[in-house]
């Protein structure tokens, strides 16, 4: 199940591991049968760890979902919640716990397992309640980071950045230190640490004091990392802005994928049996898991989208040239030879046809007028054309009441790329969104404004410019089929934040000091001592390894152009990718928006 | 793929398998077997039809699937599960593109979202001393060690510690003003919120309010864990009083703005906005602040006007389009679409009057006319749709004139499936000819499509366009006529 978690440079199959061990040896805690409540939220992260089968080899009989009520009744001995701290939670526990049946014998013995943590204020919350005293075992289960694939680890915590940047709250940043440490102790210290911005310098700092204050962390394993490069999101606000044209990328944009999964409309993937004509179309959507296990994903995920065609229509030939060598199997030599690859053509020809039809149903989207009108505006933006004036276009879409997360990804793209626009334009946008959306977004813009999204110029100049052409962000000739820079990922433009890690690795960042300086948050190194017999003697050719980690979130498209990096004949460097959350515009601007009351009707 | 698959069937039922004549100089028999073996396995896989089988069942059916997809099913026995497992499955199902939820939040911020009870908080640190913990139901395997963490001689640094880690430890003992200083400054060092905030509780409850307010102005982290702690928790005075102590004006008026969205009662809502149109807003904000009250007034002597007349039934309009949704809390923009739509002939003089509205809340041209545009069109009201666009000069002569490209209007129009006669009065407004020939071809305007091609002296493409029309028709003659001429 995890195959795909071992087929990168570093073996991220050691931290599934661990994660899972931590999970037996908390479930044999509880000896005797059991059944799990969860947290519905959790399924999805704890799916990346550990399947069914694993929790069912440690007794776990019966799992349910947590809500209020009396909990269903399964003759098991042990009750298990599985729940994030929060208080909300901790009432429906409270109200399972004290509608238990007490007359029942054999008695129910409860226990709770919290994810990521424990929390000193949720028992005290259970203990106001009365019910404290009713759970045996009261854990936590520190789910850092989370492997997604071979090259990937999210901590899949969604209001990261809103903490980070807007309410100053470091809590994540102590996870995502905690959860580097783990790292550490599996991989071995990481020597060399680079860094920019705040909660970078933040991260860096606690890694260097829990160091000091746990000696016994200094451990003996050789160091698979070479480097770690911690980026601030707020470095780069511009990137998650623009609609990413990776296949990846728009598979998320479009349809939005969690924890690698993705739900598509059915109506593409009715199955065509014979005699059915096509009646009893599914309702239910389709969902599909998306990794490097699947060889043509793993293949075509990171390609511009308009490059995906030519790929799918080979590979179509590819299989069907080799189910036609069983007619050439005569001997029972060719016949075995072709029995033994048929699971992996089967699996190869379900794999073709379920993303024939995802590319088809992209390719309906992004051949819409809307599609290429917003991403032209978008490309004018960030190659620098008019973003000092009201655009037409936005105020099109306001008037059509277009929806109104990609107003504010509009209109925060052009005050990123214009260093903040002028006041007028700016009480102009405000003005048309408030009168049509409502008044009560005006907190929504204010927190846009905090994080730095969405501002007044204050000063005349505007760097963007000055940076876009120092990192050469814009590329007027991209290859979309057969690229030779990151800039193919949005069709000509250049991820900054990945720019910044590819100019690390050469000619290091001593070249872009003036264009460092215009960027938000202070740039800076580490370095970690190693013993001496640790200290890595590289082989001739031997790429380097480093962890780029995205503090505030990441995006595919990002990914997939350091993916490309690491393909990268000449590029020396092969990239992991590590991050609070998996992000898009449409996801990353919501967890900004003011939760506003449903309207009372 | 269906049509492979029978044929793969029809290959490995045929003779060529079944005769057993082989020239391999192998043991026949076991590799006989083997083949046999790998053939039976593989129907499973080729009978298999949904692809997802193969994610879901193992080879000896056993279910392996994701956690979420089990909890589904091990639940099935029990009803009550099973609901909520029903509506969990709709969620997201829709085509338009899901946003993921909440997957999971693992900081402060989560730990109160939606919480409005205080009560409980006050008496943290009884949960933090040791006469709360006393009452825990026996821990077996708790070392006896592990007792002494509760006999309180830790020093701040080592209480933050072993706090991080989940431990209880009693905060009580931190008596002196001095030394609650320090545990918050070890706390703020750990970075760690859920600590952070704790000790903050303990503080919040021991400390008076002006000494806690003067020594987190000079701890600017622990002060944001604060304002962000009062916020989840809801405990708004507090809030606003060290907000005033701060002096952090715009952000206390925001805060207090924010508060409108928990008040259902339209009356009261109304009222608390007008309390708000005086707090230190940014100039800007204040007008929208105070644009907000009014439009909320307006709504309300709207709605109960409407409601009076709708019951009453002696309105055609409201007869013939009953109201679908009440128009209270809605966007101005909704709200004088409304205003068109009920209320479009109205003297300037009454609050539903969509000119009233337009001049109260200084609403553009521009968007004026779209919403208007939109409204009449719906009601298939063309002479009213035709007096929007006409201007009279000083000399009496009409001419058609939009503040918004007359190409939007065709759309709009379109959309609200106007008829070819109106629809081609304006196609022949827009400028553009180039525009102008494709929303006329588009829309089957014949009549513009062939003046068009007249004014520009395009014979080719005038003769090309007599395949689209009907023949015999009128507009065929015309096509006629000009290419004669």
């Amino acid at each position: 199940m995890a195959a795909h978690l071992s087929s990168g440079r570093v073996n991220l199959t050691a931290l599934r591991e661990a994660g899972r061990r931590e999970l037996r040896e908390f479930l044999d805690k509880c000896a005797g049968s059991k059944a799990i409540v969860w947290d519905e939220y959790l399924t999805g992260p704890f799916g990346l760890i550990a399947q069914y089968s694993l929790l069912k080899e440690h007794e776990v009989e019966k799992m349910f979902t947590l809500k209020p009520g009396r909990l269903p009744q399964a003759d098991v001995k042990n009750i298990i919640f599985f729940v994030r701290p929060r208080l909300e939670l901790m009432d429906i526990i409270t109200d399972n716990v004290l509608r238990e049946d007490r007359g029942r014998s054999p008695q129910r013995d409860f226990h709770i397992l919290f994810v990521p943590r424990r929390s000193l204020l949720c028992e005290q919350w259970l203990k106001e309640q009365g019910v404290l005293g009713s759970f045996i075992h009261r854990e936590q289960y520190s789910l850092d980071l989370i492997p997604f694939d071979g090259d990937l680890l999210s901590m899949e915590s969604e209001s990261a950045f809103k903490e980070c940047y807007l309410e100053s709250d470091q809590t994540t940043l102590y996870h995502a230190a905690k959860g580097l440490m783990t790292l550490q102790a599996l991989y071995g210290t990481i020597p060399q640490i680079f860094g920019k911005g705040e909660c970078a310098r933040h991260v860096a700092n606690m890694m260097i004091r829990m160091k000091r204050e746990f000696p016994g962390s200094q451990n003996s394993i050789f160091p698979v990392f070479d480097t770690l490069l911690l980026l601030d999101r707020n470095v780069d606000l511009l990137t998650p802005l623009a609609t990413q044209l990776t296949y990846e990328g728009l598979i998320d944009e479009i349809y939005g994928i969690q924890n690698t999964y993705v739900k598509l409309p059915p109506e593409k993937f009715a199955p065509k049996k014979q005699g059915e004509g096509g009646k009893d179309l599914p309702t239910e959507p389709k969902k599909l898991q998306l990794n490097s296990a699947e060889e043509l994903y793993a293949e075509i995920r990171d390609k511009n989208f308009n490059a995906v065609g030519s790929v799918l229509s080979k590979k179509a030939k590819i299989i069907s040239a080799a189910f036609e060598e069983r007619h050439h199997a005569k001997t029972v030599g060719e016949i075995k030879q072709f029995v033994s690859q048929l699971p992996h053509m089967q699996a190869a020809r379900s794999s073709l046809a379920n993303h024939t039809s995802i590319a088809e149903l992209i390719k309906d989207i992004t051949t819409s007028e809307d599609f290429f009108d917003n991403l032209t505006v978008e490309q004018e933006f960030m190659s620098g054309i008019d973003t000092d004036k009201v655009n037409n276009y936005i105020e099109d879409c306001i008037a059509q009441k277009h929806p109104l997360i990609k107003i504010l990804r509009l209109v925060c793209l052009q005050s990123v790329c214009n260093s903040g626009l002028k006041q007028k334009v700016l009480d102009y946008y405000k003005r048309e969104i408030l009168q049509t959306y409502g008044y009560e977004h005006i907190l929504t813009l204010n927190n846009l404004e905090k994080a730095g999204l969405l501002k007044p110029q204050v000063s005349s100049r505007n760097n963007y410019p000055t940076i876009r052409k120092t990192l050469r962000l814009w590329m007027d000739d991209v290859n979309e089929q057969n690229p030779n820079d990151i800039s193919y990922v949005y069709s000509g433009y250049a991820p900054l934040s990945v720019r910044l890690a590819q100019l690390l690795a050469r000619p290091g960042w001593r070249s872009i000091e003036e264009v460092l300086k215009m960027l938000p948050g202070p740039h800076f190194e580490e370095r970690q001592q190693l013993p001496t017999g640790l200290q890595k003697k590289r082989q001739h050719g031997e790429n380097r390894v480093t962890l780029v980690f995205f503090l505030g979130g990441v995006t595919y498209a990002e990914i997939a152009a350091l993916r490309f990096l690491s393909q990268m004949e000449d590029g020396g460097t092969e990239y992991v990718i590590a991050t609070t959350k998996l992000i898009n515009g449409t996801t990353w601007i919501k967890s900004l928006m003011e939760k506003l009351e449903p309207a009372p009707f | 793929m269906s049509r492979v698959r029978a044929d793969e069937e029809e290959y490995w039922h045929s003779s060529k398998c079944r005769a057993f004549v082989f020239d391999d100089e192998e043991d026949e028999l076991s590799q006989l077997k083997e083949s046999k073996r790998a053939v039976n396995s593989l129907r499973d896989i080729v009978d298999d039809d949904d692809d997802d089988d193969l994610e879901r069942v193992s080879w000896s059916g056993e279910p392996v699937g994701t956690i979420s997809w089990s909890i589904k099913e091990t639940a099935f026995s029990s009803t009550s599960s099973l609901e909520g497992q029903d509506s969990s499955l709709q969620k997201g199902s829709s085509s338009y593109p899901a946003l993921p939820k909440q997957v999971s939040s693992y900081s402060l911020s989560s730990l109160f979202k939606g919480r409005n009870k205080l009560s409980s908080f006050q008496s943290l640190s009884d949960a933090l001393s040791d006469t709360g913990v006393k009452n825990y139901a026996p821990e077996l395997r708790r070392p006896k060690s592990e007792y002494k963490d509760y006999s309180s001689d830790w020093s701040p640094k080592d209480t933050v510690r072993r706090m991080q880690r989940g431990k209880v430890c009693s905060l009580e003992r931190f008596r002196s003003l001095q030394d609650k200083l320090v545990l918050l400054d070890e706390a703020v060092a750990g970075h760690d919120g859920n600590v952070i905030t704790a000790v903050l509780i303990f503080l919040k409850r021991t400390l008076r309010r002006e000494i806690l307010f003067r020594e987190l102005e000079v701890r600017q982290v622990a002060l944001c864990h604060l304002i962000h702690f009062l916020r989840e928790t809801g405990e708004q005075k507090l809030l606003l009083d060290l907000l005033r102590f701060l002096d952090r004006t715009e952000e206390l008026a925001l805060s207090q703005y924010r508060e409108h969205l928990n008040i259902q009662d339209v009356e009261k809502r109304k009222e608390f906005l007008k309390g708000c149109i005086g707090l230190p807003f940014s100039a800007e904000d204040s007008s929208h602040i105070q644009d907000h009250y009014t439009l909320l007034e307006r709504q309300i002597i709207i709605e109960a006007n409407d409601r009076h007349l709708e019951t009453a039934g002696q309105s055609e309009i409201f007869r013939k389009y009953p109201r679908k949704a009440l128009i209270l809390n809605k966007p101005l923009v909704t709200t004088l679409f409304y205003c068109c739509f009920y209320h479009y002939r109205e003297a300037e003089g009454t609050f539903s009057s969509p000119a009233n509205l337009k001049k109260t809340f200084k609403i553009p041209d521009k968007q004026y006319v779209l919403t208007a545009l939109a409204a009449r069109a719906k009601l298939r009201a063309w002479d009213d749709v035709d007096a929007l666009f006409t201007t009279k000069n000083w000399l009496g002569y009409t001419k058609k004139r939009a503040p918004i490209g007359f190409y939007r209007v065709v759309e709009i129009l379109q959309r609200n499936n106007a008829p070819v006669q109106v629809l081609q009065e304006y196609v022949r407004l827009v400028e553009d000819v180039e525009t102008r020939l494709n929303l006329a071809t588009k829309y089957k305007c014949h009549d513009v499509v062939i003046e068009t091609y007249r004014d520009i002296k395009d014979r080719v493409q005038l003769t090309a366009y007599k395949s689209k029309v009907e023949r015999g028709s009128a507009e065929e003659e015309k096509i006629n006529n000009i290419l004669s001429n």
